[in-house]
Order: C-alpha cells, then structure tokens, then sequence
C-alpha cells in the first residue's frame, strides 16, 4: 500500500519542553490510524503537526511522498474535525459546510449539491437553514464531519471528536464513523485517550506516551502483544508483574515455573509479565495447585464477575462468569499463551 | 421574597432621579409661558430651517466622526486584541487613562494646540510657513468628537475580538482560508455586534455634546446640544430646551432601533 502521509522523526519542543521525541510513523491509504494515549502524551500536537496549525522543531513530514515541512494550513489537502467541533457561529449550518467550497469559488449548484449530498451522508437532511445553537451536541459534531468531508479531502484529521458526547451517543457515533471511513475510502487519522474506542475503530493504533511512540500495530497486537508495562496498562485492565525467563518457553516468577508460549530472550532474563483478567482461571484448590489465592472482593459487572484474589505477594484481577464467593480459597490457574512477556523497561 | 426589598432603593431611585424628570421634560415639551393649555407647538418650532439646519450639522458631523472612529479604531482595537495578553492590559491602560482625566481639560488641550497663536501655528510660523485657520471650524470639532470617544469605539470591538475562539480561526485556515479570507469570512462578521455597539457609543455622545462645538467649534459651529444648552441657560425657555431634548432623544432611540435591527438580520442572513 501507498503512504500518504509519512513522519519522519519529527522533534516538537515548546520553549525548552520536548513534546515529542523522534516521532515516526507512516499512514497508508484509506487507512483508520488512531493515536492513543494519556492526555499530554504528544497525540494532539502530532495532529497539528500533520494539520500545519504547529512547525514541529526537526524532522520531516510527507505528504504523498512530498515534504510539506513549511506549507501552510490552507494549502494542504486534508481536513480537520476538531475537538470543539468549531462551527463558525455567525453561519447555518448549510453555510458552515459549504465555507470550504465557497473559498474554492465552486459554482454555486455545485455547492448546492455538495452540501446535500454531505448533509444526507451525516443524516442531517432538512436542518441546512438551522442555526448552529439549535442543534444538539450529536448533531453540531455530524456537521463538523460534513464540513470537512465536503471537501473530499484526502485525509480527515479527528481531534478527540467524540469526547464531548455521551456514551451512548459515542457508541453510535463510533460504529458511524467507521462505516462512514469504509464507504468514501478515505484515509482517518483519529486521536483520542479512549482505549476501547481506538481498538473499535481503528485498522492501526500508534499507543503514545510522554511524546515517545510506545507501540505501533493492530488492535489485536496491541491487546495481545503489548510491547512495554506501559501498552498493557493503558490498553485494557491487566496483571503486571515482574519474572524471568529461564529459557525458551519456560518463566519463573513468585518461586515457581510456568510453560510460556515466548522465546527470544536471553537466559534468565527479567522481564514484564501481563495477564489479562479474562485469562485467568480460578479453579478449586487442588494438589496441583502452583498459586493458591483467597477471593477478597467481588463485584458483578452485568456480563461478568470481577473478583480480586490476594496470593502472598499478588494481587490478581480476575474477569470470569463463574462466582467464588468472598473469602473462599482458590486456585489460581494461567493457560501458556495467556502469559505476555515483555521486555523491561531500560 | 425577602430579597425584592433590595430592590426598593433602585425602584426609589429610579422613581426619584429618572422617570420624574423624564415626566417633567415631557411636561415642558408641551407647556407654554402664555397659556396653561398643552401644545405641540415646542415641536412645530423645530421644524423651522434654523434649527433643522442645526440639526442635520449636528448628525452629519457625527456621522462623520463615528466613521473615523471606526476606521482607525478597529485596527487598533485588532492590534491590540493580538497581542500577548500582559502587553495588552498595559495598551488597554494607555488607552483608559486619558479618559481619567477631565474631558474640558482634553479639549482645552486641543485649543492650545490648534488655536492661532497655538503650538502647530507658532511652530509653522517659526519655519516661515504660513499660519493654518485651525480651530473654530467643523473639522476642529470632528477631531475633538473623535478624541474624546475613540476608546468608545475600540473597546467594544477589542472586547469582542480578544474573545473569538481561536479554534474557528484555525478551522477556517483548515477549510482553505488565506489570512484575507479568514478576517473577512471569519473575524468581521463576529465582530460586527462590537462594531455597532461601538458605533452608537460614539455617536451618542457626538450627537449631543456642547461642549466640544463650543471649545473648538467656538461659536462658530453650532450643534443642537448648544442649543438645548442656550434654551436652558441664555433663552430661559425650558419649554422649547425640553422639546429639543424630547426630541434628540426619539432621534438616538430610532437610531440604535435601526442598528439593533441590521445586526440582528445580518445574523440571520449569511455574509456571503
């Protein structure tokens, strides 16, 4: 696949803060890239950066091949979706999403057609003439996507375009857009500090922290094979603790041995360990029981139990539909491919 | 309902000091010396060609000075709204302080400078120029409406600029605005209720000043706030002083009425 847009260790510093620290990425085609992480983390000022609203200090942005290191906002063929959705408030709505054409001096049937052809892809038919402030927060966002989609651009920017919906209408809102991205094949770039909404939405996700790049894959990767203690914390809930990989295959930790699916480190390595809740089996204690526990709280989630169990020298989150009751003793079992290995952090 | 008493002193005063008066004007408006009769004929004096001559002066001159107030005072007020928010405080003062002082004082101040024998004549005539007629004449009252209300005009509208949400700015750029674009599809049309504001707070005050046309307009252009002033204090006949009053006052009301009006169509209609 083609790149469209590519960054090429991009370095931003505001006065002597170093926002971001050797930034490369690249996107694809009518890809759905999300940025994910913490707010402060660079995600927001790398879309800027891509939109022209920031100069980042060093490094190079392309876009179709081209450097594009000193073009302005205007000039570049992609579109933003803000976070504040910034509709222009003296405008109806009809104006907002034709303000794009006009400056292009399209004809005016064409503008015409144009905006109600977006307007029925935002299922916002009939509200043209509506004045910004008549409409509902779900509906100032469809116009803002509209505003932006009418101009065909290449690559839609989205700012955390959903975080002032509620979560219902987020949901909704998720589902839309990603079929809305699949239909007119074009190429999103999605920041957002919401884990699931990114492994909804998203083809690739780019997990940021503290201006650096942490892991760059699927959401299935991501969730997976978290590449740091960092990924698995912020993506999903998890048990993470510290072993040590004897060998190939075989991890130690708490005193006792594991079979692991992972190999590839060097003997008797330390490493990062995450164990989703989901993975974790609670069973009746038996003799062959490695990790025995006690259930100290549980508390039903509607699709399962969350229970925690204490061991001598963990706290284990465990996500299951079968209950243990409070205080009862159990066994705490983990399948070899439940065990993610991660190198530490240096 | 305790807290409606804390509105009596204001009804009080709004009674005593506002709506009485107001009542009296009126009162006058329609009395007369000779008769205890009510009449219109206060009224039916101002339409006499002295008075609509001062009349239209007074407006025209207004206008003129409204007009200029807002052609320099809009890119000041743009200036200023741009800069960093503790530079601008410090321009914002520079622009309040003069207020402070006593405004006969500024407009002395100005006769001192364009009087004959003034600063800008003694400093010509000391370079073997001739001496300029620079006071005494509608433009030495247009400059003096325009410095003493200029910051009437620049603080509505810098008010309004400093608050546009730079994110509609950058949304703009994003959908393909150059600079030029951008203030004219974006900022003026946001500003234009500072714009107006700004122009009926100058106006106001221009329409109906005495004091500026009698320092430097020095008799010589009259406007129809020295007449009310003449009815009041040299004529003694409050009758007529009042009807003028009464009736620059249904002037100014039909006057913002008007502006209130293009403003709120222009929200309707679309700039473009």
């Amino acid at each position: 696949m083609e790149n469209i847009v590519e960054l090429k260790n991009i370095n931003k510093y505001f006065d002597e803060d170093q926002i971001l620290k050797d930034v490369s990425f690249e996107v694809e085609k009518n890809e759905f890239l999300t940025l994910l992480g913490p707010s402060g983390c660079g995600k927001t000022t790398t879309l800027r950066i891509i939109a022209g609203f920031e100069t980042q200090t060093s490094g190079d942005l392309l876009f179709s091949g081209e450097i594009i290191n000193n073009l302005p906002p205007h000039k570049r063929k992609l579109n933003t979706v803000f976070q504040s959705y910034a509709l222009f408030p003296h405008l109806d709505v009809g104006e907002n999403i034709a303000f794009g054409l006009r400056i292009k001096k399209i004809k005016e049937e064409v503008i015409t057609e144009k905006v109600n052809k977006a307007l029925e892809i935002v299922n916002l038919k009939g509200l043209e003439r509506r004045k910004i402030s008549q409409l509902s927060g779900g509906q100032q966002q469809r116009v803002a996507i509209a505003r932006a989609l009418v101009n065909e651009p290449e690559v839609l920017l989205l700012d955390e375009p959903l975080g002032a919906l509620d979560l219902k209408l987020r949901k909704e809102m998720q589902t839309e857009l990603k079929k809305l991205q699949k239909e007119i094949g074009i190429t999103f770039i999605y920041v957002t500090h919401d884990q699931e909404e990114a492994l909804t939405m998203s083809d690739k996700i780019i997990v940021m922290n503290q201006g650096i790049i942490q892991q760059i894959g699927t959401p299935v990767d991501i969730y997976n094979e978290p590449s740091n203690v960092f990924v698995a914390d912020f993506i999903g809930e998890g048990n993470i603790f510290s072993g040590t990989m004897l060998d190939d295959f075989i991890l130690g930790f708490s005193g006792k041995i594991f079979d692991c699916v992972d190999k590839g480190f060097s003997k008797n390595e330390e490493v990062d360990i995450v164990v989703r809740p989901e993975d974790v089996k609670l069973r009746e204690v038996s003799e062959k029981t490695k990790i025995k526990g006690v259930v100290t709280s549980v508390i039903f989630k509607g699709v399962h139990y969350e229970m925690n169990v204490s061991t001598d020298d963990f706290q284990w989150m465990v996500h299951s539909t079968k209950l243990y009751e409070n205080g009862q003793e159990v066994s705490v079992e983990i399948d070899p491919e439940s065990f993610h290995v991660m190198k530490k952090a240096e | 309902m305790k807290k409606n008493y804390l509105a009596y002193p204001y009804i009080l005063w709004l009674f005593a000091f506002i709506l009485i008066p107001l009542f009296l004007v009126l009162f006058y408006s329609v009395s007369s010396k000779d008769s205890s009769m009510l009449t219109l004929d206060n009224y039916k004096r101002f339409f006499d060609p002295i008075y609509i001559q001062v009349f239209v002066r007074s407006v025209n001159l207004s206008l003129i000075a409204t007009l200029i107030c807002l052609v320099i005072g809009y890119p000041v007020a743009w200036i200023i709204a741009n800069m960093e928010p503790a530079k601008r405080n410090f321009w914002v003062l520079l622009f309040v302080v003069p207020m402070w002082m006593n405004f006969l004082l500024r407009t002395y101040a100005w006769m001192t400078i364009l009087e004959n024998t003034g600063i800008i004549n003694t400093l010509l005539e000391k370079f073997g120029f001739q001496s300029l007629n620079l006071i005494y004449n509608s433009q030495a009252v247009v400059l003096g409406m325009v410095y003493n209300f200029l910051p009437f005009m620049v603080f509505p509208i810098y008010s309004i600029l400093v608050k546009i949400d730079k994110n509609l700015l950058e949304a703009a750029q994003d959908l393909g605005a150059d600079k030029k674009s951008v203030f004219m599809k974006v900022i003026f049309p946001l500003s234009l209720p500072g714009v107006l504001s700004g122009a009926i707070m100058t106006f106001m005050p221009a329409v109906s000043t005495f004091a500026i046309s009698r320092l430097l307009g020095g008799g010589k252009v009259t406007l129809i706030g020295n007449v009310i002033e003449q009815q009041f204090l040299l004529v003694n006949d409050w009758y007529f002083g009042s009807a003028l009053s009464i009736i620059m006052m249904g002037f100014i009301l039909i006057f913002v009425y008007i502006l209130r009006k293009v403003e709120k169509d222009d929200e309707e209609r679309s700039i473009f």
